[in-house]
């Protein structure tokens, strides 16, 4: 498709701003990993020295360890709950006619607008009425509330752009709605579901607002970190612990972005 | 596509598609002939399985359920109580359960809480504001003049976005820290000879992480609504003559304000409560009303205070944005 002359003017200006606005968004986040190889206790320039030793650090501090475990449950449960949720959600919300669709739409979302913090002193609220005990259960609850908007907004592109017919081909063929749901329609939104696995793990693993109204005694990785933030000693090994978060953090959120949009041809992420 | 005018008539065995001149099938037809097709070893279909398939909009609601469910048990509850709670009041250690406008009535008369709510409204729109305005640029750029790696693009802006907001903020208090990366640097450059104060613990702090953390997001709807553009518009307004610069004012920028709006909405909304941040940048200058939320929760333990709070802030968002939406409107005309 020949695209029109107005169009294909190089623009160097723009392209020059844009690219330098992409940098500034990664530059910030990559003094942690600089920072994490400094040998010296305090983040300045010029840096003291390369070392791996604060890294090393971190395999003798036994509270990582467990961190790490509470938020890989935690993770794991958020992104098999909140995708399981949401397929049938995003399945209803892309092909049946409801009436009530766009409220119910904005209400699904909601919890991507409304601050995090009066998310978690409300929920907070209710589990202490209740008397239910603050656990990495609470916090998992908290976080598929985070994570179904996430999950539904991932997952709606996908059945809006699957091909129709072919279920109606695999119907008219005398499957039933199960099996044409799991034989045609599941391969066609698979790469979503994926998708979605991949993003609402990182985004419970990730997780900090939440985490901090409803946790109890253990803590996930960003409640560790929080507290241990205002040891400066234990600084530098935070340092570390974050870059590898943070590198395990973008390798997924990468994959899983990739998924998202494999074989897309439309541009929307957040649909509406 | 065009499924208005074709019709589908559900069956155990799936539906079968009828061509919209041919007069409709009745649910017996339609089971001989789908069973017909197939090698009729098919399972009688059973009396509520076809009741739901002649119900899609049944159907649709009973596969909204479970989520519905979760997200009213979550949602509708909890701000139900937060509501309740604000009519509360704290003796001692325990909340007496009378109904009270006095958490209302110390939000009107004490000035420090009108102070921080203004302060927290003032942050996060600055914020937004210029993070918008910067981010419009990029995602124009993205829009109209990238062709070959467009989906690349858009993942390593808002890659960012997803991945841990705590450690985002982090990275900032190693940049602008007293001695810190910035303050370092620029000592050694030899520009100032005392570390700046003015960085850490600050409102400029606060304003410029927000800004950077959400910078990613923001870019996502204005890019949207400016890829939807019909490009044959700007094609006839150059044919008829229209400057580049026109052609921008006239058609590009108003039909890629809706995006702008929801950009605009989708980061000031969650910004205006935001604690983290201000907790870890913000200093006693720096505060925000997510603060003072967060404290009536913990150290202050005042619930029916922090409820009250929490609704409060809510309401000035929605003030604030039906303001913002009404002067958008004001420009567009």
């Amino acid at each position: 498709m020949a695209e029109p002359q107005i169009f294909n003017r190089h623009n160097r200006t723009l392209a020059a701003y844009a690219i330098g606005f992409a940098v500034f968004l990664y530059v910030p986040i990559l003094f942690i990993p600089l920072f994490s190889l400094n040998s010296g206790l305090y983040q300045r320039f010029p840096m003291d020295g390369i070392t791996l030793g604060w890294y090393a650090q971190l395999f003798t501090r036994g509270p990582v360890f467990d961190a790490l475990q509470n938020s890989l449950q935690v993770g794991l449960s958020v992104a098999l709950l909140s995708t399981v949720l949401a397929v049938p959600a995003a399945k209803a919300l892309s092909r049946a006619v409801l009436p009530g669709k766009r409220p119910i739409t904005g209400f699904v979302m909601l919890p991507l607008v409304v601050p995090g913090l009066v998310f978690g002193v409300a929920l907070l609220v209710v589990i202490s009425r209740l008397g239910v005990p603050l656990s990495l259960y609470t916090v998992a609850l908290g976080h598929v509330v985070v994570c179904l908007p996430f999950a539904i907004s991932i997952l709606l592109p996908r059945f809006e752009g699957a091909n129709r017919s072919l279920e109606e081909a695999s119907a008219d063929l005398g499957e039933n709605g199960w099996w044409t749901f799991w034989r045609v329609t599941f391969p066609n939104i698979l790469p979503g579901v994926v998708a979605s696995l991949l993003l609402t793990f990182t985004v419970s693993f990730d997780e900090f607002i939440m985490a901090f109204f409803l946790s109890g005694t253990d803590a996930t990785l960003p409640m560790y970190i929080w507290t241990q933030l205002r040891f400066p000693q234990s600084f530098p090994s935070l340092l570390a612990l974050s870059s590898l978060i943070l590198v395990a953090s973008f390798a997924l959120v990468f994959l899983s972005l990739w998924f998202a949009r494999m074989g897309r041809t439309d541009t929307s992420l957040v649909s509406r | 596509m065009g499924s208005a005018d074709e019709q589908h008539l559900g069956t155990d065995q799936g539906r079968i598609l009828i061509h919209p001149l041919a007069p409709p099938l009745d649910q017996e037809q339609a089971i001989t002939l789908s069973s017909s097709n197939s090698l009729g070893t098919l399972p009688a279909p059973t009396a509520s399985g076809r009741f739901l398939h002649r119900h899609e909009t049944l159907r649709g609601y009973l596969l909204l359920s479970p989520t519905l469910i979760v997200l009213a048990l979550a949602i509708l509850i909890p701000f139900g109580l937060l509501f309740t709670m604000s009519f509360w009041s704290m003796s001692g250690y325990d909340m007496v359960r009378t109904p009270t406008l006095g958490n209302y009535a110390a939000i009107l008369e004490q000035p420090m809480y009108g102070a921080l709510l203004s302060r927290s409204l003032m942050v996060a729109a600055i914020a937004t504001g210029v993070t918008v305005i910067l981010s419009y640029p990029v995602a124009y750029y993205v829009a109209f003049h990238v062709y070959r790696h467009k989906m690349l693009w858009i993942i390593l802006l808002t890659l960012p976005f997803w991945t841990s907001y705590l450690l985002r903020i982090f990275a900032w208090r190693v940049v602008l820290g007293y001695e810190g990366a910035l303050n370092s640097s620029l000592m050694g450059l030899g520009l100032i000879e005392a570390p700046l104060q003015a960085f850490l613990y600050s409102k400029t702090a606060v304003t410029i992480a927000l800004a950077h953390a959400w910078a990613a997001f923001a870019i996502l709807p204005i890019y949207v609504s400016l890829e939807k553009i019909d490009k044959s518009y700007l094609e006839a307004a150059a044919d008829l003559g229209d400057t580049p610069a026109r052609r921008f004012w006239r058609i590009t920028l108003p039909l890629s304000l809706p995006g702008v709006v929801s950009a605009f909405f989708l980061m000031f909304i969650p910004t205006v409560g935001d604690y983290v941040t201000p907790a870890m940048l913000g200093g006693p200058d720096g505060m925000m009303i997510g603060n003072l939320i967060q404290a009536q929760f913990g150290p202050i333990n005042n619930w029916p205070m922090g409820a009250a709070l929490s609704l409060v802030m809510l309401m000035a968002v929605a003030v604030a944005g039906a303001v913002f939406l009404l002067l958008t409107r004001l420009v567009r005309r």
